[in-house]
């Protein structure tokens, strides 16, 4: 009895100093394992992504947390999230018929950061794009998954059975953002899973954790009150390769016409 | 009529190759399709737990939160306020569950170079994001000298 009661307090006093998911969220980290949320209904999220050009300083911290939480291979050409600069000379008034082309470059995917590169007040425009999969929900990389291996989750987000994937790679071709590759340890597909080992416990990606300026926000399209609805009124927003009608689901903010 | 029946042994050798040939698919498709395909989808149910099936490595910085109110409040209202613990600190998911959460102590990080990963001058930085060009903005000096790491404004 008297143990029940301390249990009870201890518990008690947790929970009220933490708030809703964040105290499920301790117990998970606590245990260490990764256990199942009990309370986690796939069917009552639909996860989405904004992603605030404007805000983004190409720092990599999301691309460092990236590799940390999901054990990517640190050889420059595995990321599940990447930054890319892009640089755009500016018009030249003798010639303004021929269109500038930006210039695009990701060192080590924005891992290290980004040397400066270019100098000031030469009238280019210069700016970063934080890229990972989209979570499309017509995703091309679904439909050509001759197995059945790469699905889309009843919450929206794209994922891979890693026991099932074949490794044919024909995924890996048709993803027109590049967002996926080939594990070499498993020999199978690998991607961005949207963290789904926490966001189904309350908590939100390696990459919105740690990225210093909230130039990336995960949000659940389900839930009214999820700030990502705010946001998407609020900005003028388009998704990459719209033309594709691939239903991206991450939504960026100012997005320049030159970003492919 | 009469050609009927006597082609009826043709017709039931046939249906009975049709018999064994269905037969035989669903034997191997039994085989082949893992439990659970196709339950909620074209998929197996049970990859939704695998891809859940993973430790954490960020805590999260309301977990943070729990024992380091302090730097909460320390934070609250100055220009780093939003930024997550472990945004400058590294993941700590095995410092928060650690029985002795001291000596599995995160590394103090280093002011400059830490403080450098965002402030470095860069063109391509939004404009009105504060940075510097450390060679001319007090070379040499550690960036705390003048600035709190957690509510850097100058007061
Ligand atoms: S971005 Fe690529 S990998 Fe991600 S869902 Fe779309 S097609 Fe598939
Ligand atoms: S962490 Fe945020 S600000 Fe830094 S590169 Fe990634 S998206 Fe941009």
């Amino acid at each position: 009895m008297e143990v029940d009661r301390r249990e009870f307090l201890v518990r008690g006093g947790k929970y009220l100093m933490l708030f809703g998911g964040a105290s499920a969220a301790w117990e998970f980290v606590l245990a260490g394992t990764p256990e199942k949320a009990p309370d986690y209904d796939a069917k009552r999220h639909w996860w989405a992504f904004f992603i605030d050009i404007e805000k983004c300083i190409g720092c990599g911290n999301c691309v460092r947390a990236c590799k940390a939480e999901n054990g990517v291979l640190q050889e420059p050409f595995y990321f599940r999230t990447w930054v890319e600069r892009y640089h755009i000379p500016p018009r030249d008034p003798a010639n303004p018929e021929r269109e500038e082309h930006p210039v695009v470059d990701s060192p080590n995917g924005g891992y290290d950061g980004f040397p400066e590169r270019y100098p000031e007040g030469d009238g280019s425009k210069n700016f970063f794009v934080p890229k990972m999969c989209n979570h499309c929900h017509n995703s091309p990389c679904v439909q050509v998954c001759p197995v059945g291996a790469t699905f889309d989750s009843p919450d929206g987000v794209v994922l891979v059975d890693k026991s099932y994937c074949l490794g044919c790679r024909y995924c890996v071709q048709a993803c027109p953002y590049g967002c996926r590759y080939i594990d070499p340890r498993s020999n199978t597909v690998d991607k961005c899973t949207l963290c789904y080992h926490r966001i189904t416990k309350g908590l939100t990606t390696a990459c919105c954790e740690s990225c210093p300026t909230g130039a990336r926000l995960l949000g659940d399209l389900r839930d009214p009150a999820d700030p990502i609805h705010e946001l998407l009124r609020k900005h003028k927003v388009q998704v990459l390769k719209p033309n594709l009608a691939t239903g991206a689901k991450n939504y960026y903010a100012g997005l320049d016409g030159s970003v492919r | 009529m009469h050609e009927l029946i006597r082609d009826k042994e043709h017709l039931f050798r046939l249906a009975l190759l049709f018999v064994v040939g269905i037969v035989l698919f669903l034997v191997v498709r039994g085989l082949f399709v893992p439990e659970g395909f196709g339950e909620i989808g074209h998929y197996r149910v049970g990859a939704l737990e695998d891809n859940r099936d993973h430790p954490l490595t960020f805590a999260g910085r309301a977990v943070c939160a729990d024992c380091h109110g302090d730097v909460v409040e320390a934070k609250s209202g100055g220009k780093h306020a939003g930024i997550g613990c472990e945004a400058c600190h590294g993941p700590q998911a095995a410092h928060a569950r650690s029985d002795d959460p001291s000596s599995a102590k995160p590394e103090k990080p280093d002011p400059v170079n830490l403080c450098l990963v965002c402030h470095r001058n860069n063109v391509a930085k939004p404009a009105g994001f504060p940075r510097i060009d450390p060679n001319k903005h007090n070379a040499g000096a550690s960036c705390h000298d003048c600035h709190a790491p957690h509510n850097p404004g100058l007061g």
